[in-house]
């Protein structure tokens, strides 16, 4: 059993499971991060953005000037942003048997391996997370093709210049190479991994060829994969219909948590019992900012966005058009009267904004208990149906048409896309920048603020980092383990020692018995355990025919003559074909090869054998020389006369003496004597 | 007693003796047993029994079994017991064998009923009442009570395992006072048998090594030195002692937390404490051998204890030290922490503990917080006490929950890892933090103090329950923080503190949870109440923006968070610091509009808690004289009189009373320094401003409001009324005055109006009053006899056990009819 890892990101997780003889893809997660490199797509034409030198080396070479800019200290590409997609070369994609899909998010990666790696399997999925998907999916193309960008910039990603770039240097402008000056590039750029692996964006064409491949699944619903293995999505608690995966054979489980969540917000709660008894347990997703607890955050969120909004200032939420921003728009339901924020509009723009407001309200049997009994009053599970229903709340598909009419400030602006790189939210950071009475608040855990930030400075706007993450910390994951006790756990790297910022912190890593395995991008793990049994049937006209012995109490024996059939990984055993009536000589002959020989054959013996009463019954025997050796395995009995050693052990017994036949069929019955025949 | 109720009492005996009559209220019985006891305590048990002969016969007839419900079983003990307490009934009822029947194997010990807890609860009380003669000791000692007793210590029920230990105690202090003897004589032979008997059974215990026997025996000795003073004591704790230090030597120590309460129960007594048996030393020894979670408690009582050796002390308080040394060093690197006492380091046995459990770290360390926090104030706490050393502990604590300390060792790292997010531990240190702010610091690590308190006021990860302990923690630094020399404002460190804090605290106002929002209006109130004179806090303040989020949250959705808020823009306002009394033009009507708000609050809230602190903000300004009720003040109290007349909360009615009486206060001219209360020796003030003052009352409709109260439903309410019309009667008519210079003045509509709200009426207000007829009517109303009358708990007109016989009665006699009705 081996584990392929393929990507580093450990929330973002793609992992290929080998699996008795299938290959299951875990995941299909796609790093974001890649694009904080690139310059933001402004919706509306800007100076600013536009006018930023170009970057040129320290002797004046400006030959990546077109493609590399430079803002505040900091430089960037000039490009059509794109992602970092898991490793393709490790394994063979197309040999994928199945994909397992476990949240919204972990899919985003999905066209690039379906549509562009020879992939003929399935998806499987819940009907939550493929729509959601959809709509990342689609928030994403439309972001990106609405902007479009005439130039495309690869020069910087020349492997010369990349090579030479990763030379570690202190200011990393510059490095003697056997005395001849290498031009680099400037950090974080020469940082970046994998950058040959960066894609551009899909088109909505991949997406919907890509959506089609998946089939939808209910939790607790067990799909046979060939025969061989059975996998079943669970309730993982974190987003709606967000899953963990169990993966079984008759006698191995591995279980496969990804982004599950304890907390009590939207969805339907985390299934844990389940997981119990596990041999291997894949571990990722956990929260990505383990000292942050959400409650506290989403505290802090609405002081801020109070204190901004009181003072006449704008608050924006960069965030994704689902997940979190459910459970904000329940804070602030609930929040706005008490603060006194009752005549201040709140604002969703999202091309999916109206589609994933809709959406949450009717997978009612994918929320949490108390939501689900709100649809039988019936209620709308979500109050932001009140919200928008009172015009406190308005939804649009962006800044152009309508919202510029109905417009209206101080406001709260809820927009994407959270790495600000592209959507809406690039217009509000150039309109809102300027002026210390705005705030700009971050939610969402997935990429560094400052980072984000970086290609709007200088920037006299407020920032606020509450990131709210409602996955499993280091607590609950060490409760968990204690819960479900599994033989083996496997992980990132990551979650093996402390944060790099926080060495100090021994309680923010995984804590378990064994220690966890951890992996890492582009490595391949053999997971530590060994295949021992398989089930196979027994037809009941066989089962039938057998004569049970009991040997010990409880413990029965029978001999089976059978055929062992195989087929679609099942094996049978059924009842041998009776010999054919004897007819011709001929014809006989050939039938007799054909048959297994089920002629009764020498009895099967059990039992072991009391070296002291076997030497005594040697003696009896006339066997006087009779000497006893203990070895690591067993006994050796030595009769030094006879030149003879019988060799006994926990499953084998030895006679071994020179040409005498006459002596070994003596001792040999005399072993015997110990034994019982069935 | 009185010939009623021995007339009903036979009717009752039989009820009690019927099994068929279940009596089903338990109360009553209680209230009969009491009417017992008063009575014998009174007059002769003896004399009683033999003039109602129906007691003994229901005594009598406890002893047939009869199924007779455990209940009347129970309170047929206790009351042979509380009968049996004087000696000449004891022995009456052992003639007539109705105790050994009682109490003997022969009586319930030996039925079913003694499973019924309360049975075997009524035995021990019966025997306890019982005990109090030496006459009765030859009874305990022959019928094997002493071994029933012995074994009800293990008993299920805790009440009665409990109620049988304390017993063996009353037991053995009544065997062994014998005050014309002197002490008895250290050998056992000597001594009663009771007294043998229990102390050879206590030895037995203690020599057995099980847990819960051990335990019993300790419980038992700790009482007894807790409550007997006699001279027997020493010679009890001379023979008990090595068996106690045997124990020590037991691994594990079985019951260590009974053993640290007899040492210290015989380290309190004086009879003990200052005679030299050892005790010293076996403290010293337990201390010892304690470990670090089971020693605290007893480190802390020896600590407390007045004359005690230095070096015991010394010890004890190295021992309570151990965890915040271990905290130090596992933080610090340094070989031992500076500033302990010597000797004081972290053992390795401290360490395992603190180590071995987050819960056995946070308790550890949670106790010895508190028990540090207790001996803080006290006179005996230990000299010279390490404040430096303390205060770093705290603050490394509080660093090592929030995740913020650098540990230096390994240790130090595993501590951080257990601390991490540890909301207990992060509660009692911010509790031992603010205690500790009685003394100050080292300028360094006071800075240090004040950096942690911001920290944990601004981290969003603080749970509401730690930041309230925050805010109270930070409360007390600033209050204790020192004046600038020669200056009286603020000094510079503490006017930088507040600039960091305001921000702060104007977040907090903000916060979803509403618990952090009354937590930091509570913290508002107070340092404004303290520091709302200190330019330097004025100034900050109302750049902060604060004072107008506090006004904010007088519309809060939490009535708490209203109250809280009333409080403190009350509070805001009293020093001039109300949101907008910033702007001098708009000075007059912005004020105004804050008296409105408030008045809003007091006639429209729909709780009491924001009603409450509405007219507690009122008295408050009513009494300081503020300048928006000095504008108009008979205006002001009668729109807030007529507003608490109308509430449905007494508590807001009876504020309104009190505003009333300080109204009354300033108006009559009565000095602010003597106590309103105080009806005697009032000051004669003159006929001419006496009637002015009478007519502003009037006007205010203050009389109105005083009787009506005078009938209110609540007790309260009415006697405060009664006070105050006490006072007001008092101040008035002073020995002749107004009365004979104005003549007879009309009072019908007065008395009429009074009769109707006492018959409960409420409607038809008063109109305006004559001073005179008020005046005449106060001196018709008996204020006296009625203060008396509400001074009485509000059942005494059925108190009388008359009543309670016919009640049970009664109660029986219905049943009997519904049963008849049934057949």
């Amino acid at each position: 059993m081996k584990l392929y890892c393929l990507s580093g990101h450990p929330t973002l997780p793609c992992n290929v499971l080998k699996f008795k003889s299938t290959t299951i893809m875990l995941d299909c997660g796609l790093d974001m991060t890649s694009t904080l490199n690139f310059l933001p797509l402004p919706l509306v034409q800007s100076p600013r953005l536009s006018n930023l030198p170009g970057w040129s080396l320290k002797d004046g070479n400006a030959f990546l000037d077109k493609e590399l800019k430079e803002c505040s200290g900091h430089v960037f590409v000039d490009s059509v942003p794109e992602f970092c997609l898991p490793e393709t070369e490790l394994i063979d994609l197309s040999t994928v048997d199945v994909i397992l899909i476990s949240n919204y998010h972990c899919m985003m990666a999905l066209p690039y391996i379906t549509e562009h790696t020879g992939f003929t399997g399935t998806v499987y999925a819940t009907e939550p997370t493929v729509q959601i998907g959809r709509l990342l999916m689609e928030e994403l193309v439309n972001f990106i093709e609405r902007v479009p960008k005439a130039q495309s910039a690869s020069l910087w990603k020349n492997k010369d210049i990349q090579r030479n770039s990763g030379c570690s240097m202190e200011d990393g402008w510059e490095c003697r190479d056997g005395g001849r000056k290498t031009r680099l590039l400037p950090s974080p750029l020469k940082d970046a991994v994998e950058v040959s692996t960066w894609r551009r964006c899909y088109t909505m064409q991949e997406v919907n060829s890509a959506l089609s491949k998946i089939q939808l699944v209910g939790y607790s619903q067990k799909i046979e994969l060939f025969g061989a293995v059975q996998v079943t999505p669970l309730s993982s608690g974190y987003a709606l219909g967000s899953s963990n995966w169990i993966i079984q054979s008759h006698y191995e489980k591995v279980s496969y948590v990804s982004g599950s969540s304890l907390l009590t917000t939207h969805p339907q709660p985390m299934d844990q019992a389940s997981l119990k008894n596990s041999d291997v347990l894949v571990l990722t997703g956990l929260t990505q900012i383990p000292t942050a607890n959400p409650d506290g955050m989403v505290g802090e969120f609405c002081s801020n966005l109070a204190l901004t909004v009181r003072n006449g200032g704008n608050v924006l939420v960069p965030c994704y058009p689902s997940g979190v921003i459910y459970d904000l728009l329940e804070c602030l339901y609930q929040y706005i009267d008490s603060a006194g924020l009752s005549n201040i509009p709140f604002y969703f723009i999202s091309p999916v904004a109206n589609s994933s407001l809709e959406f949450s309200q009717i997978f009612a049997e994918w929320l949490c208990h108390n939501k689900q009994t709100k649809v039988y009053l019936p209620e709308p599970p979500f109050p932001h149906a009140e919200l928008i229903q009172t015009n406190k709340l308005r939804h649009y598909p962006s800044i152009h048409g309508d919202f510029s009419n109905d417009f209206r400030q101080p406001c709260v602006v809820f927009t994407g896309h959270p790495s600000l790189r592209f959507g809406d939210v690039v217009h509000f950071m150039e309109l809102w920048g300027k002026s210390s009475l705005n705030t700009v608040i971050f939610t969402e855990p997935d990429f560094s603020y400052l980072e984000a930030l970086a290609p709007y400075q200088p920037l006299a706007m407020k920032c606020i980092y509450c990131p709210i993450d409602t996955r499993l910390n280091f607590i609950q994951v060490s409760k968990l383990l204690k819960e479900v006790q599994p033989l083996h756990v496997v992980c990132p790297e990551q979650y093996t020692q402390p944060p790099p910022a926080q060495s100090h912190r021994m309680d923010l890593m995984i804590d378990c018995q064994p220690p966890a395995m951890s992996y890492r991008r582009a490595e391949v793990l053999a997971l530590p355990f060994k295949r021992l049994f398989e089930k196979i049937e027994i037809m009941p006209e066989l089962a039938d025919s057998l004569v049970p012995m009991e040997i010990k109490p409880g413990i029965s024996l029978a001999t089976v003559s059978a055929v062992l059939h195989t087929k679609d990984n099942k094996h049978v055993l059924q009842p041998p074909p009776r010999p054919a009536p004897p007819t011709s000589g001929k014809k006989r002959k050939r039938a007799s090869e054909d048959i297994p020989d089920c002629k009764v054959l020498k009895p099967l013996l059990s039992g072991s054998i009391p070296v002291e009463q076997f030497v005594q019954t040697l003696e009896k025997h006339g066997f006087s020389d009779v000497k006893v050796e203990d070895t690591a395995k067993g006994h050796i009995v030595l009769l030094q006369e006879a030149e003879t050693l019988i060799q006994i052990e926990e499953d084998s017994t030895h006679i071994i003496c020179d040409n005498d036949e006459m002596l070994r069929v003596r001792l040999r019955d005399l072993v015997l004597k110990f034994l019982q025949k069935f | 007693m009185d010939p009623e109720c021995s007339q009903l009492l036979p009717a009752l005996c039989a009820v009690l003796a019927d099994p068929r009559q279940p009596v089903a209220d338990d109360t009553c019985l209680e209230k009969l047993l009491d009417w017992f006891k008063t009575i014998t305590e009174a007059g002769s048990s003896l004399q009683l029994l033999q003039e109602n002969p129906c007691l003994v016969e229901l005594l009598c007839h406890v002893l047939k079994p009869q199924g007779l419900s455990a209940r009347v079983l129970s309170f047929s003990l206790r009351l042979a017991g509380v009968f049996a307490a004087q000696e000449s009934c004891f022995q009456y009822l052992q003639q007539a064998e109705l105790l050994p029947g009682l109490f003997g194997e022969a009586g319930p010990l030996g039925q079913a009923a003694w499973s019924a807890p309360t049975v075997r609860s009524g035995w021990i009380q019966g025997l306890r009442s019982l005990a109090q003669h030496p006459s009765a000791l030859p009874f305990l000692a022959d019928c094997g009570t002493l071994d029933t007793i012995f074994s009800l210590q293990g008993d299920s029920s805790l009440f009665v395992a409990s109620a049988a230990g304390q017993l063996l105690v009353h037991i053995l202090g009544l065997s062994l006072q014998r005050p014309a003897e002197g002490p008895p004589s250290p050998q056992a032979c000597d001594w009663p048998v009771c007294a043998q008997k229990i102390v050879g059974h206590i030895e037995g215990s203690l020599r057995s090594m099980a847990t819960p026997q051990v335990t019993q025996a300790l419980n038992v000795l700790t009482t007894t030195f807790g409550h007997c003073h006699g001279p027997w004591m020493q010679v009890l704790w001379e023979r008990l002692s090595p068996l106690v230090a045997c124990l020590l030597q037991e691994d594990p120590l079985p019951a260590a937390h009974s053993l640290v309460d007899l040492l210290l129960s015989v380290a309190r007594s004086p009879v003990l404490s200052s005679s030299d048996c050892g005790l010293w030393e076996t403290l010293a020894q337990t201390l010892r051998r304690l470990s670090p979670a089971q020693a605290g408690p007893l480190a802390l009582g020896i600590l407390k204890l007045q004359d005690c050796p230095q070096a015991l002390r010394a010890q004890a308080f190295g021992v309570l030290l151990q965890p915040l040394a271990c905290v130090l060093t596992a933080a610090d690197q340094a070989p031992g922490p500076p500033g302990l006492p010597e000797g004081t380091t972290g053992d390795s046995v401290t360490v395992d503990t603190l180590l071995s459990s987050k819960s056995a770290c946070a308790g550890l360390l949670c106790q010895t917080l508190a028990h540090l926090e207790l001996l803080q104030p006290l006179p005996q706490r230990p000299s010279p006490w390490p404040q430096a050393p303390l205060l770093g502990a705290a603050v490394t604590i509080l660093r090592f929950c929030n995740g913020s300390a650098a540990p230096a060792s390994d240790v130090g790292g595993r501590l951080c890892a257990i601390l991490a997010g540890c909301v207990r531990v992060q509660r009692a240190a911010l509790d031992f933090l603010g205690a500790l702010a009685q003394e100050t610091g080292p300028q360094e690590l006071v800075t240090q103090v004040s950096a942690v308190l911001l920290e944990y006021l601004r981290s969003p990860d603080s749970s509401p329950t730690v930041l309230k302990k925050a805010f109270q923690a930070t409360l007390r630094w600033l209050l204790s923080s020192p004046r600038a020399p020669g200056c009286c404002d603020l000094d510079p460190d503490t006017q930088l503190f507040l600039r960091e804090l305001l921000p702060v605290l104007r977040k907090r106002l903000c916060s979803p949870c509403w618990e952090v929002r009354d937590s930091g209006l509570e913290f508002l109130t107070q340092v404004t109440r303290h520091w709302g004179g200190q330019a330097g806090f004025r100034h900050a303040l109302l750049a902060s923006e604060v004072p107008e989020l506090a006004e904010q949250l007088l519309r809060d959705p939490e009535s708490y968070v209203r109250a809280s808020a009333v409080t403190a823009v009350g509070q805001l306002s009293s020093q001039g610091l109300h949101a907008t009394a910033a702007s001098p033009e708009q000075l007059g009507g912005q004020k105004e509009s804050l008296l409105a708000e408030l008045l809003h609050v007091l006639s429209t809230d729909s709780e009491g808690f924001p009603r409450r602190a509405a007219m507690q903000v009122f008295t408050e300004w009513l009494r300081d004289r503020h300048a928006d009720v000095a504008e108009d003040t008979e205006r002001f109290v009668a729109r807030v009189l007529q507003a608490a007349s109308r509430d449905l909360d007494w508590e807001v009615r009876a504020q309104g009373l009190e505003l009333a009486l300080v109204f009354l206060a300033q108006t009559l001219g009565q000095p602010s320094a003597r106590c309103p209360y105080a009806v005697a020796a009032p000051q004669a003030t003159p006929p001419g401003p006496l009637a002015q003052a009478l007519r502003a009352l009037s006007r205010v409709r203050l009389f109105e409001f005083a009787f009506r109260a005078l009938f209110d439903c609540d007790r309260p309410v009415a006697q405060k009324s009664c006070d105050l019309l006490l006072f007001l009667r008092a101040q008035a008519t002073p020995s002749g005055g107004l009365q004979e210079a104005e003549g007879s003045p009309d009072v019908v509509p007065v008395e009429a109006a009074l009769q109707r709200w006492r018959a409960g009426e409420q409607g038809e207000p008063l109109g305006d009053l004559e001073p005179e007829a008020v005046l005449a009517v106060l001196r018709s109303l008996d204020l006296e006899g009625l203060r008396g009358a509400l001074a009485e708990s509000s059942d005494h007109v059925e108190k009388s056990p008359q009543s309670l016989l016919q009640d049970m009665l009664a109660t029986v006699g219905v049943r009997g009819e519904n049963q008849a009705d049934c057949y």
